[in-house]
């Protein structure tokens, strides 16, 4: 199969989703001509131009805030915060008008709405652009949240995201845009709600998302050179969280260890820990352990940068702290 | 609905030149030869700061992401020039320069863009947090508009302290359309707080030109503040002069208790966004026509012209910026990085 860049693969559902609906449209800052800040969206304007590849001013919350009219009235919005770290600025926008518009109007009206975001530390972009906001979205009803690990799985769920009739968060995460993988032609979906065993394992459950899949991978590979077998699972997405695959991961290995790289306190991790406890309790093993970011905004120093990002050996030294 | 002009001025230093008919640059200003000359010199240290800050970016030895200033001295050192060291003023993310025309020192400011703990955030801020609160440097901001709310708080702040300061706030053309600025200009204007909205017009945001993302009425850029009752104030932003003029008007009605300015100044970036930009957008010619503009070298000359300087001198203040950037680096790189067990300290106060 031919491999993709994550950010190759992104672009692929965008266009192939735009050839199929011409009622989808893409919506953000420097998206058209000068092809996204990170690049995405550059093959995407050559195809479609600026009349369905829309260039805004800087105003996150116009970019928000029309989408939600717009989805209301017959579009589906495809629109672009370009970092995470942004997207407060449009929080009612997103929380009170598109998350809510469904319910509380008895179901009259739906919000087909794609809000694509770059999360993530690694790059030495610091405090107002390394964030990994995924808990605030979460803590939202109306709202689904998506965060690809790989760029099948960004290719296949951004198509999702985009059939979905509701507003879906999609993050991307900006230090994996530059990795490749195998990405099926065509169209094809992979539902939201459902995770994979990125990992087979026997001995310990790793629980992720996103940039995190791939150190715990590196972490599996640490593991399993002390015959411990880690089973990683990749959430995929958050909401919905499929907890029927993570209650039956932890029953399978006993011991769970949530990896995150957003802040630990009120991040989804203790969701995920929570889930486990009301649903899995009895077939524990050892408590349930989060590896998280500290609570502390993203540092610019490299160095103080590298010690907030989870890293494998964290990862797997908690992991074994669970045997 | 009015678009704008994306042309440069005819001419340098053209509205300070019609100014100085029959008069001196000392008489027109009110300022002190060694203050005008001060002007040149702190352009010539930004100036400095940027190309060395770019070139070691490019090295590697700067990581993550850095919007240097070239082309828009004129804005930084004129408004500035306006301000005493007590005055506030609030930056974006093209911040090194609003910060070393306000006074901050150019080692420290060298240290924080290479991380280091003897930066002026320890290391933990980079190029887009630098921030010096002895020197009323509220900060650089990550945020497009986030200087703006945080600007009209130290503004009411002053007022309510009766400390007699003012509030600057600089932000881009690309700003103008936050949301934020409509309701901090309502604010400042009904509080009438000593606050000045100092825009700088570089014709773009990142990639988007300003005649295609902003929409004017019939009075361009002055129809903003006019929405608010506010004065408004029109500035050639490759002139320092202008800017000091322009500002000043601003400053010393914030001073008198009457309330906010907005002042548009009018200027380029002569590089990319941030550096690496590819510049794709813009046509190569263009950046040529404002290079004639050149605030440094055309400042120089009417010093020259006035009598104020040498051409000998100018060029001693040139190698002097660069002696003092050359060491700034040296002390930025011979500074230790913060320890990796400092993360968690510093959250609270
Ligand atoms: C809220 C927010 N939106 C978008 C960005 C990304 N961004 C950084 S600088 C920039 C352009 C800013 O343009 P302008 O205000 O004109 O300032 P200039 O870069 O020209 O100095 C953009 C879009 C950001 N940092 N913050
Ligand atoms: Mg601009």
């Amino acid at each position: 199969m031919r491999t993709l860049s994550y950010m190759q693969a992104i672009a692929e559902a965008l266009i192939l989703e735009m050839r199929r609906d011409p009622h989808i449209y893409i919506a953000g800052e420097d998206v058209g001509k000068f092809g996204g800040a990170f690049g995405v969206t550059g093959p995407v304007f050559k195809e479609f131009g600026p009349t369905r590849v829309l260039d805004t001013p800087i105003s996150e919350t116009a970019i928000i805030g029309h989408a939600v009219g717009a989805a209301a009235a017959g579009l589906r919005p495809v629109v672009e915060i370009l970092f995470m770290d942004f997207l407060p600025i449009a929080t009612d926008e997103l929380c009170n008008q598109a998350a809510k518009i469904h319910y509380m109007f008895g179901g009259q009206v739906s919000c087909p709405l794609v809000v694509r975001t770059a999360i993530g530390a690694g790059m030495g972009a610091a405090a107002h652009h390394s964030q990994s906001l995924e808990a605030w979205v979460c803590h939202i009803p109306g709202l689904k949240t998506v965060a690809p690990a790989t760029p099948a799985d960004a290719k296949g769920l951004l198509i999702s995201a985009i059939r979905d009739d509701n507003p879906v968060v999609f993050l991307e995460h900006k230090m994996l845009y530059a990795t490749k993988g195998e990405v099926p032609e065509g169209d094809y979906t992979i539902p939201l709600g459902k995770a994979e065993i990125k990992q087979e394992g026997k001995d310990v459950t790793l629980i992720c998302y996103s940039a995190m899949v791939r150190q715990c991978l590196a972490a599996g590979a640490l593991l399993e050179k002390d015959g411990i077998g880690a089973e990683v699972l990749d959430l995929r997405t958050l909401v919905p969280l499929d907890k029927e695959a993570i209650l039956s991961s932890v029953a399978k290995t006993g011991r769970a260890v949530i990896v995150h790289e957003a802040c630990r306190t009120g991040g989804f991790g203790g969701e995920i820990a929570a889930v486990i406890a009301e649903e899995g309790f009895a077939t524990l093993k050892a408590p349930v352990k989060r590896v998280c970011g500290p609570d502390t905004p993203v540092p610019f120093s490299p160095v103080l940068e590298a010690e907030f990002i989870v890293s494998a050996p964290k990862i797997a030294e908690a992991a074994k702290s669970l045997l | 609905m009015t678009r704008v002009v994306r042309q440069p001025p005819a001419q340098p230093l053209a509205r300070t030149r019609a100014r100085l008919e029959g008069t001196t640059l000392v008489e027109l200003t009110g300022l002190s030869r060694d203050r005008l000359l001060g002007m040149y010199q702190r352009m010539a240290l930004i100036r400095q700061f940027e190309e060395q800050a770019a070139a070691l970016y490019r090295a590697g030895r700067i990581r993550g992401v850095t919007h240097t200033y070239q082309g828009q001295e004129a804005v930084a050192v004129g408004a500035t020039w306006c301000l005493t060291e007590e005055d506030y003023i609030t930056s974006t993310h093209r911040g090194h320069a609003h910060v070393l025309a306000k006074g901050a020192d150019e080692k420290r400011c060298m240290a924080e863009l290479m991380g280091r703990a003897t930066g002026y955030c320890r290391g933990r801020g980079g190029s887009m947090h630098i921030a010096d609160l002895s020197r009323g440097i509220l900060g650089a901001n990550g945020i497009v508009g986030g200087g703006m709310g945080i600007a009209v708080g130290s503004a009411l702040a002053s007022d309510l302290l009766k400390n007699g300061r003012v509030t600057v706030c600089f932000f881009g053309d690309g700003a103008l359309n936050q949301g934020i600025l409509h309701e901090v200009s309502n604010l400042a204007a009904i509080w009438r707080l000593p606050c000045v909205f100092l825009c700088e017009n570089n014709f773009y945001g990142m990639s988007g030109p300003v005649d295609n993302m902003l929409a004017l009425g019939p009075d361009g850029f002055k129809g903003r503040a006019q929405a608010f009752g506010l004065p408004a104030v029109e500035c050639d932003g490759m002139d320092v002069i202008d800017v000091f003029l322009g500002v000043r008007e601003g400053v010393e009605r914030a001073r008198a208790g009457e309330g906010p300015t907005y002042v548009f100044t009018h200027t380029y970036r002569f590089l990319g966004h941030h550096v690496g930009d590819p510049l794709t957008y813009r046509d190569k010619e263009e950046p040529e026509l404002w290079r004639r503009l050149d605030p440094i070298p055309n400042f120089g000359r009417l010093l020259v012209e006035q009598g104020l300087a040498s051409t000998q001198d100018l060029a001693d203040w040139d190698q002097e910026a660069s002696v003092r950037i050359a060491e700034a680096v040296r002390y930025a790189e011979s500074s230790p990085e913060p320890s990796r067990d400092t993360l968690l300290e510093g959250l609270f106060g």
